[in-house]
């Protein structure tokens, strides 16, 4: 493949090794002398803990300690926030270790070192624990109400509470012809990627360095507060990225283990680690998604919407994590979605439960928001006779409605503005790839048996949030060319993306780079990887860095040749004069040679304007009424993203958030008893969507409207293949069974619930 | 027989001796003993496929065997399927369809496609979807996985170069 | 999740099973595949002092069609097998197509009947067919050898006949005559996940197209794989049609016994299950023998 790289389908940098069984992930890290750490969690949702005994589990051979709170020497700082830091969430913040009380199961109460895990399981068994239970809060209301204190000094469990919003939508209500009100529901699950968490640290002996291994995503954020946990300077704590198996939003935000296992290492004077298993991950990594959202909408008789409101409820689980503001207050923030709406109000709620902390799962917010918005639009549709594409081509934002300052949706953001697109276009495509027209008046049809049903829903996501990213490029004496960003890799491609772009940018041959990541020693800072923004903040970085670089090139021509530089050009790899020419490999010697590097560095600062990518998603369902059995035959999506700087890859996203939405409404779901255990503790009954039953996919990338906030045009590409999946779907399922006035408004949609409804309903 | 146990068993062609306690997985032995670290460990209760080897030619979960049930078998990891700095064909055509993301479950799905194809030669779609229903992948949505497998066993049969 | 200590040993005939299990008493238990055990065991729930390893033993491999056409199949016999074995598809093709359905093709490689049976999940597939197909289980213990029918094997959830110091060394299926009509459908959340309900049936007919003889089994529907009497007595004698298929779904649909998991409420079980009796009955009808 040759230059242009941007734009092309460029094989993947990262696949050789991954392929070969030749990836470095964390657990295939081995230092020596290193022992290995297992944590005893709480087996109960809200207990007090009246007395811990490790002798037995300290005495097992093969074990070298076992520790609880009691036995740590030092203040146990609290998990701080980083995304949606809202004024009260400081009374609910998590240490690393519960002292007196447990308040989810999973919660960690103790912790054993031994000689490899087999054995720190056999200590974790010895380990004895007094508890004394206490009743537990594992709904939404039952916070709400406050019969229980969960963090008693906070005096309620209510985590933080405001009104957003826009015009006056009370006015607006009170003037409608319309108005519809309804409850959704969308199930708590989670981002639950194949490699569990895990993490290595070493404290080297006799000098305050700690390295932590297996770190990603915001490494510079997880250090600065890890070293101030363990009073260090910033510089003494190294935070490095292994190969990674899969992130989502869960991984790489601080956690409890984050500052266990480097405890562990302290005590033991040796390096530790710490692999989380499946049956810690389903309850120690942050959940996601668990709202309940009223929302209600006002519109004229011919269904142009004139306001929403409504309330979001979070649950929060039991402590406010690092990113735990997040799904509520971004749910709130896109209820609106795409679509012209003058008054807008929401009532936002993050209430504190006995259940796993949330944190973020790709799309946060958005994939909650858009089955709200878009299956309210299709049941204000079917009531006012319209057709349910109509009554968002009657809707959507037009191209000169952008940009558009949606205001301050939530407390604290930057004020937030779409910017430029067309929206109506994005539909339009999706419309004509499904053949919507020939199935408008289908909807409901049976054939061979199953009732079918066509659903559409709008997005609009944002991408590129957060601070600056930064990048340098370095050509070394051997002509080889280094990246190293401050951006995270958490296996989506990043090496590959950055190298088109470098390559491009210095007129050079892929094969030429190395891109080096996530280490916070080779690189000074970044921004990380969340949010959908590598290739829009460390893409935009690299080139920049590619065109500081040229420029250094140029000079050192000049300086080779004795001439002035005006009279060189760059191009091709190299700097030339007439016939001349010499490449970058021998200017970095030249370079070298006086003593310098030939390098550049560069950061790219988008000044908190966020790109915004947009489309519509499509699902045809087939459903057979007497077994609530679902398949979703076919699924298109379209997406706005600016520019794709590598369409398969671009592919790749769209196709695997797509799944990953499938599971979420159709699979995942992490289900609680009234005590508080959590039923889905392995595979067997927390099921994630495989290669059984997937439909047709259709997913169409549009470059119509590239970003005017970055010099690249990119909008982020990561999340919107999923965040409308269970609107889609949802609106599907509606629709095939509205014979039987079936109106889905809860996730997960299973057959058991779906038989339940057409029960009731005498199907 | 209590305490250690000694085996021998053939790992990609290598006669390889190791010395474990019986209740150590067949995967623990490969990554710890053997330090074939190309087996991943994605549940260890047998549902998500990422640590499928092969033995004795069938596809397993190495997570639900014991090193020591492995005595005297052939067993064919991922480490195995490339042939010196070759990829196998299989490996190339994951490459090729962009069949691979984070690649933490990679290695699992190309053991069940290695032993799959060899089976059966000339599948479906729908009979490759449903071989590859036992392994999870959290980043591809599975389609590139599907490409790749029936890209494999045409190539092989001579259908397309 | 690594599973706890225990001793291992692999015995390579029946003999040294039985003396093993004798030996090491009632915490000692047999690994056939492992499929169910071993997940038990990394999740502690499951703490066995010694595995007796059965993988070893060849006699408990066997697949053999005696002289009266009954199909044997020896314990250790793997769902694989099952699945693909020519002979195993000509003596009953009812075990055959049910074999897909368990789990994946990695399970289906180690999994086998004899353990299937043993662990007795009400769910599973192969108990049920086993009920359905009216086979014989062989349990041999340090003394005697005895049979089971597969009606009175199955006592509970996880609990079988199976007496302490027994292992099951064959499961004898009885002749399958080649105009047998029959079928299995089941409901699961995805592939190879246990059935919510699973409904397996056979008839034959006679010379004057009446129903002669019948059985239907349901999976997922109870404590164990039940046969539903009520369902069988409407079917024999019958005219095979919609009217008649319709009637035993009915009468099937009161002797299920389901329960309450996550994955389905026993109304849905029910209710589906009966669903499930009417479309098996009509696709063995619609089968051509």
């Amino acid at each position: 493949m040759t230059a242009p790289y941007i734009g092309q389908s460029v094989k993947r940098l990262e696949d050789r090794r991954l392929l070969t069984g030749a990836g470095r992930y964390i657990d295939d890290v081995k230092l020596p002398f290193m022992r290995v750490m297992a944590i005893y969690r709480s087996p109960h949702a809200h207990a007090r803990i009246r007395g811990i005994d490790l002798a037995a589990a300290r005495a097992l051979p093969g074990v070298m300690d076992a520790f609880s709170a009691a036995d740590i020497d030092m203040e146990l700082p609290e998990i701080p926030l980083r995304l949606a830091p809202f004024q009260g969430f400081e009374r609910f913040l998590q240490r690393p270790i519960a002292q007196d009380k447990v308040r989810y199961v999973g919660e960690p109460v103790a912790v054993v070192i031994a000689e490899d895990r087999y054995i720190a399981e056999d200590a974790l068994d010895l380990i004895e624990v007094d508890f004394e239970p206490l009743s537990a809060i594992t709904t939404i209301g039952q916070a709400a109400a406050g019969e229980t204190l969960i963090h008693e000094d906070a005096g309620e469990n209510m985590g933080t509470r405001y009104t957003v919003g826009r015009g006056d939508a009370d006015a607006a209500f009170a003037g409608a012809a319309y108005t519809r009100r309804e409850r959704f529901v969308t199930n708590r699950h989670g981002a639950v990627p194949m490699e569990t968490r895990g993490l290595i640290a070493e404290f080297e002996p006799g000098t305050p360095l700690l390295r932590l291994h297996g770190a990603t995503k915001v490494n510079f954020f997880n250090r600065r507060h890890l070293a101030a946990a363990f009073g260090l300077p910033e510089t003494a704590v190294e935070l490095i990225e292994t190969d990674v198996g899969g992130g989502f939003g869960a991984r790489g935000e601080l956690y409890p283990e984050d500052y266990l296992v480097p405890i562990a290492s302290r005590r033991a004077g040796v390096p530790v680690k710490w692999i989380e298993d499946r049956r810690e991950n389903l309850t120690a990594t942050n959940h996601s998604r668990d709202i309940i959202c009223d929302l209600e909408i006002a519109a004229t008789e011919d269904g142009r919407i004139l306001a929403m409101r409504g309330t979001v409820q979070g649950d929060m689980g039991a402590y406010i994590r690092t990113n735990g503001g997040v799904v509520p207050s971004k749910a709130a923030q896109f209820l609106p979605g795409p679509y012209r709406v003058p008054a807008f109000s929401c009532d936002v709620q993050f209430l504190i439960t006995n259940k796993t902390p949330v944190g973020t799962f790709r799309g946060p917010g958005r994939f909650e928001a858009n089955f709200c918005r878009e299956r309210l639009l299709d049941m204000m549709a079917a009531d006012l006779g319209i057709d349910p594409a109509d009554i968002r081509l009657r809707n959507l934002m037009q191209p000169a409605d952008l940009p558009f300052r949606i205001g301050e949706l939530v407390p604290g953001d930057p004020d937030a503005t779409f910017d430029r697109g067309n929206y109506p276009s994005a539909l339009n495509r999706l419309l004509a790839e499904i053949g919507y027209d020939d199935w408008k008046d289908r909807q409901g049809a049976i054939v061979d048996g199953r009732a079918h049903g066509l659903g559409i829903a709008c997005f609009i996501e944002s991408s590129a949030a957060g601070p600056p990213e930064s990048a340098t490029i370095t050509v070394r004496a051997d002509g080889r060319v280094e990246i190293r960003t401050g951006a995270s890799s958490v296996g989506q491609g990043t090496e590959t993306g950055l190298a088109q772009i470098c390559a491009d940018g210095l007129g050079i041959d892929m094969d030429a780079i190395d891109v080096f990541h996530g280490s916070t020693t080779l690189v000074e800072t970044g921004g990380g990887t969340f949010h959908s923004r590598n290739t829009v903040m460390a893409g935009n970085a690299t080139r920049i860095a590619a065109e500081t670089l040229q420029r250094r090139a140029v000079e050192l021509g000049a300086l080779r040749w004795n001439c002035e530089p005006g009279g060189l050009t760059y191009g091709d790899g190299g700097v030339s004069r007439g016939d001349e020419g010499l490449s970058l490999a021998e200017l970095a010697v030249f370079a070298e040679a006086r003593g310098e590097r030939l390098f550049a560095d560069a950061s790219f600062d988008n000044e908190k304007k966020l790109s915004y990518s947009y489309g519509a998603h499509a699902a045809l369902v087939a459903i057979d009424v007497a077994t609530g059995m679902i398949e979703v035959v076919k699924y298109v999506l379209t997406e706005e993203i600016g520019r794709a700087l590598n369409p398969a890859m671009v592919q790749g996203q769209a196709i695997g958030g797509l799944v990953q939405g499938l599971g979420g409404t159709f699979l995942d779901h992490m289900v609680y008893d009234e005590d508080g255990q959590l039923l889905t503790g392995s595979f067997a009954d927390y099921l994630l969507p495989t290669s059984d039953g997937l439909p047709e996919i259709t997913a169409i990338a549009l470059e119509e409207s590239p970003s005017e906030f970055n010099p690249m045009g990119f909008k982020g590409a990561g999340e919107g293949g999923i965040v409308a999946v269970a609107a889609a779907v949802g609106n599907a399922v509606s629709h095939a069974l509205s014979a039987h006035d079936i109106s889905i408004t809860e996730l997960p949609i299973t057959p058991d619930r779906l038989r339940r409804a057409l029960r009731a309903a005498g199907a | 027989m209590t305490g250690r146990h000694r085996i021998v068993l053939t790992v990609n062609g290598t006669a390889q001796d190791c010395e474990i306690e019986a209740r150590m997985t067949l995967a623990d032995c490969l990554r710890e003993k053997l330090n074939l670290t190309g087996t991943h460990l994605g549940c260890e209760h047998g549902v998500c496929g990422a640590c499928t080897v092969i033995v004795d030619g069938a596809a397993v979960r190495s997570c639900l065997m014991f090193a020591v049930q492995a005595e005297g078998a052939e067993i064919r990891t991922v480490e195995g399927l490339a042939d010196g700095d070759r990829l196998s064909d299989l490996q190339q055509a994951f490459h090729d369809n962009f069949a691979l993301q984070c690649g933490f479950c990679t290695p699992g799905f190309l053991t069940t496609a290695e032993a799959f194809l060899t089976e059966n030669p000339s599948p479906t779609r729908g009979e490759v979807q449903s071989a590859i229903s036992g392994n999870i992948c959290r980043c591809t949505g599975y389609v590139p996985i599907i490409d790749a497998i029936l890209d494999t066993a045409a190539r092989r049969r001579g259908d397309r170069t | 999740m690594k599973p706890p200590k225990f001793d291992y040993f692999a015995p390579d005939s029946i003999d040294g099973a039985l003396s093993l299990i004798a030996a090491h008493g009632e915490d000692a238990r047999f690994l056939a595949g492992g499929q169910s055990l071993v997940p038990m065991l990394n999740f502690r729930v499951a703490a066995p002092s010694a595995l007796i390893d059965l993988n070893r033993i060849a006699a408990l491999r066997d697949i053999r069609i005696d002289g009266s056409g009954d199909l044997h199949l020896g314990a250790m016999v793997r769902t694989r097998q099952i699945e693909t074995d020519p002979v195993i598809r000509a003596a009953n093709p009812l075990l055959q197509a049910a074999a897909p359905h368990i789990a994946h093709v990695q399970i289906r490689n180690r999994g086998t009947i004899g353990g299937s049976l043993a662990h007795a999940d009400p769910a599973a597939e192969l108990p049920g067919i086993v009920l359905v197909c009216g086979a014989d289980i062989h349990l041999q213990g340090p003394d005697v050898r005895r049979v089971v029918s597969a009606d009175d094997f199955f006592d509970g959830i996880f609990s079988t006949a199976i007496a302490e110091g027994e292992i099951i060394a064959e499961i004898v299926f009885p002749a399958w005559p080649k105009t047998r009509h029959w079928a299995f459908r089941e409901v699961s959340r995805r592939e190879g996940d246990f059935a919510m309900v699973g409904i397996a049936a056979w008839f034959d007919t006679g010379a004057d197209g009446a129903i002669s003889a019948a059985r239907i089994a349901a999976i997922g529907a109870g404590d164990t794989p039940l046969r539903l009497p009520a369902a069988e007595a409407v079917l024999t004698g019958g005219t095979p049609g919609p009217a008649l298929f319709a009637a035993a779904a009915q009468a099937g649909i009161a002797d299920l016994q389901p329960g309450d998991d996550i994955h389905a409420s026993a109304e849905y079980r029910r209710e589906v299950g009966g669903v499930l009796i009417g479309r098996v009955l009509a696709a063995a009808w619609e089968r051509t023998p």
